[in-house]
């Protein structure tokens, strides 16, 4: 084991190389676009043995990545935010494929307006469609979740796509030192792509992705799709320890910090995480009995460890990097749906939205959460979703939209006096 | 073409690979096609689908195919083409797949995709000098939804979005014209109703590698209202009008496989047909007629020049 500084891109470029990948069918977007260049690199020196090929779309790319794994050898593909959402049809498509795969997403904004900070809208779109998630908090996460991601979705028990998330720009471009594997250790860890009976070869003629007659056939595999990701949480802890035996970093579905004896607890997904944490501790030294939550798994939910984790909490103040339009948070929905009813359940559920296209979260807006929260608590009464946004910010925004209604007023006198000379002609 | 294993009828294959009892409409042109191409291709061959009216062929728990097959999307079936193409000879190259384990791969894809949503997708796998054979069954239509216009569908014909006097106002695109400006390794229109015309093609094709295309012009009984038992003479007939030439394209030059003498009159073609019956009934429409006849000549007056 090494220790190496790395950004987020080529952590996962590492997780690729060391997971042993065979193909990278591949197509740019930004931030995601050094994962592929570092690979390509890699193949072009000969330091990797793989192929890559460059797609005209993400469509196609992840077409090409499923087809290549329903052939039979180990795929990597990375995109983001338009890239992930123009590849949604082939996402359910593949997943249904049951040719496992890793793809890592690097969260970003979705248009409109179009923008490239951090936000899991691009990835929270793509919950249902049969891929699990993994969503990373650090570089070592990364490469280690494309390792974890690997030998999961290639399990016999569970034979899904996975997809690997990490916030662009923060985490993405971002040089934190990670640990890395030996090779031989991960790929001890891996082992070898075992396509199982989903190939193509000459000798054993199959017919793949077929069409289905009717509502009960086509439930009976929606259902065993289901079943498959259920078996993967399941399968997690014995797949997290074995990881945890090889590399010394043990994994729980769920991320907790100080949760112990918290009475308030935040809960986010990615690298927002990292800030929390410091937040966190500044607050336990001043006496506050506060916690983080983190699912690293999304997919499938980790219900059960997030009822463990919050069992007899007071409050909880849930920070949505994401925007349902018409809803509001996505986490926080989930949250609640695993949370009612149960016992020891928190009382309070309080939503909060920020971060979104990589605005800035700052430390202090977590804590305020923290203690919004607990206030809920005292008060017995359910908090109002919010929307972070301070006052500093909107006056900066009045002051764009001043520029911008002066350069409509100004282009429009101009129309108007150029009106003018050509009457007077 | 002189060196062919198919001359004259009786060189075809006898035996056919593809199962019987599919759910396409009887008399399919686009089935016929692909029929005796896949007699010609053999079963060593992944059939890589395009949404349309081919999806259903295999439907569990039945196929009708002795190779193999992948459905994929209505976009991307030639990037499903390249994912297949690439793993097999990345297993071969790595020694995990015997070379005898090889397959050919194969693109089926309607007129819907290959000249609309598909033609980004075909268009970069060419770029790409993807060692794959494509095949086109153009019924000029969105057939499998009922025949609603696309950008094969011929002047004048009533499609179920064109179903007005003067029919789909547009002109048929010429997909043959824009796959030979990607200098493919090899272009040709084909017909069910012209077997060894097509067998021919398809040994040729077979005999290359890198992108190969294949368009067959697809007479639809339903979409184009015939009877299923004129299918054939439908096809004969749009070779023998001019309005479908038999033609290759290889290293920059496009040679004529069947040039018809002399050329039946296109009505002769149309008026078999219930998508152009407006064009006969209540009143001849003149003037329409002679613009598709006008068409149709100046070709040949280029060709022959």
């Amino acid at each position: 084991m090494t220790r190496v500084l790395l950004t987020g891109n080529a952590a996962a470029a590492w997780g690729a190389r060391l997971a042993g990948v065979d193909y990278v069918p591949a197509f740019p977007i930004t931030p995601q676009t050094e994962i592929l260049e570092t690979l390509g690199a890699w193949i072009e020196g000969g330091e990797l043995r793989a192929r890559m090929v460059m797609l005209e779309s993400e469509h196609s790319m992840v077409t090409a990545a499923g087809a290549a794994a329903a052939t039979g050898v180990r795929v990597f593909t990375a995109t983001s935010s338009q890239g992930l959402l123009y590849a949604l049809e082939m996402l359910y498509t593949v997943a249904g494929w049951r040719a496992p795969f890793v793809l890592v997403n690097v969260s970003r904004g979705l248009a409109a307006p179009i923008t490239l900070g951090s936000d899991h809208g691009d990835v929270l779109a793509a919950r249902d469609c049969g891929f699990l998630q993994l969503h990373a908090a650090s570089a070592q996460e990364v490469l280690d979740f494309v390792l974890l991601g690997a030998r999961l979705g290639e399990d016999a028990r569970v034979r899904l796509p996975v997809l690997v998330n990490l916030d662009g720009f923060t985490l993405s471009f971002t040089r934190e030192p990670v640990a890395l594997p030996e090779a031989v250790e991960a790929a001890r860890f891996v082992g070898p792509f075992d396509p199982g009976t989903v190939r193509f070869r000459a000798s054993r003629p199959i017919s793949q992705a077929v069409a289905v007659l009717g509502g009960s056939p086509y439930s009976y595999f929606r259902y065993e799709m289901q079943r498959a990701a259920e078996a993967a949480l399941l399968a997690w802890p014995e797949v997290a320890g074995a990881f945890a035996n090889a590399f010394g970093r043990r994994y729980e579905a769920v991320a907790t910090h100080r949760c112990e004896d918290a009475e308030v607890v935040l809960c986010l997904l990615g690298a927002l995480a990292t800030q929390a944490e410091g937040v966190v501790d500044q607050l336990r030294a001043e006496g506050r009995r506060v916690g983080l939550v983190r699912p690293r798994l999304l997919r499938p939910f980790p219900a059960e460890a997030l009822r463990a984790a919050l069992a007899g909490k007071r409050a909880v103040a849930v920070l949505d990097q994401d925007l349902s339009l018409g809803l509001g948070g996505v986490l926080h929905g989930e949250l609640a749906a695993a949370l009612y009813g149960a016992a020891g359940a928190p009382p309070v559920l309080a939503s909060f939205v920020g971060g979104l296209g990589g605005r800035d979260v700052a430390g202090t807006e977590l804590a305020a959460m923290l203690e919004a929260a607990a206030r809920a608590a005292d008060a017995g009464v359910p908090p109002a979703p919010r929307l972070l946004y301070t006052e500093t910010e909107l006056r900066e925004l009045r002051k764009l939209q001043a520029i911008a209604l002066g350069e409509r007023h100004e282009l429009a006198r101009g129309e108007r006096s150029e009106l003018a000379r050509g009457e007077g002609a | 073409m002189s060196d062919t294993a198919y001359r004259r009828m009786q060189d075809l294959p006898s035996t056919h690979l593809l199962g019987t009892g599919t759910s396409t409409c009887a008399g399919c042109g686009g089935l016929h096609a692909f029929r005796e191409l896949y007699d010609v291709l053999g079963d060593k061959t992944v059939v890589v689908n395009a949404a349309g009216c081919m999806t259903l062929l295999a439907t569990y728990p039945f196929t009708p195919f002795r190779g193999s097959w992948l459905y994929t999307s209505m976009a991307s079936a030639p990037a499903g083409a390249q994912g297949v193409r690439d793993a097999l000879d990345l297993l071969i190259e790595k020694g995990r797949l015997p070379r005898e384990e090889d397959l050919r791969v194969v693109v089926l894809t309607g007129d819907g995709a290959a000249y609309g949503m598909g033609l980004a997708a075909t268009s970069a796998a060419i770029d790409r000098g993807l060692d794959f054979l494509y095949l086109c069954y153009d019924n000029e239509g969105y057939g499998n939804t009922g025949q609603q216009s696309s950008a094969a569908t011929p002047h004048a014909a009533r499609t179920a979005t064109n179903g007005g006097p003067r029919g789909y106002p547009g002109y048929k695109k010429d997909l043959f014209a824009i796959w030979a400006a990607h200098r493919p390794s090899y272009v040709a229109t084909v017909i069910a109703a012209e077997p060894v015309d097509l067998a021919r093609k398809v040994e040729q094709a077979a005999r290359l590698t890198g992108p190969r295309l294949l368009l067959a012009l697809a007479p639809c009984p339903p979409g184009w209202g015939f009877d299923p038992q004129d299918a054939v003479e439908i096809g004969r007939l749009a070779v023998k009008s001019g309005v479908w030439p038999l033609k290759e394209w290889r290293d920059g030059r496009v040679v004529h496989t069947k040039t018809p003498r002399p050329r039946a009159p296109v009505e002769e073609y149309l008026r078999r047909q219930q998508r152009f019956a407006h064009l006969f009934e209540p009143a001849r429409d003149e003037a329409t007629l002679a613009e598709i006849q006008r068409r149709v000549d100046a070709y040949w007056e280029e060709v022959e020049a």
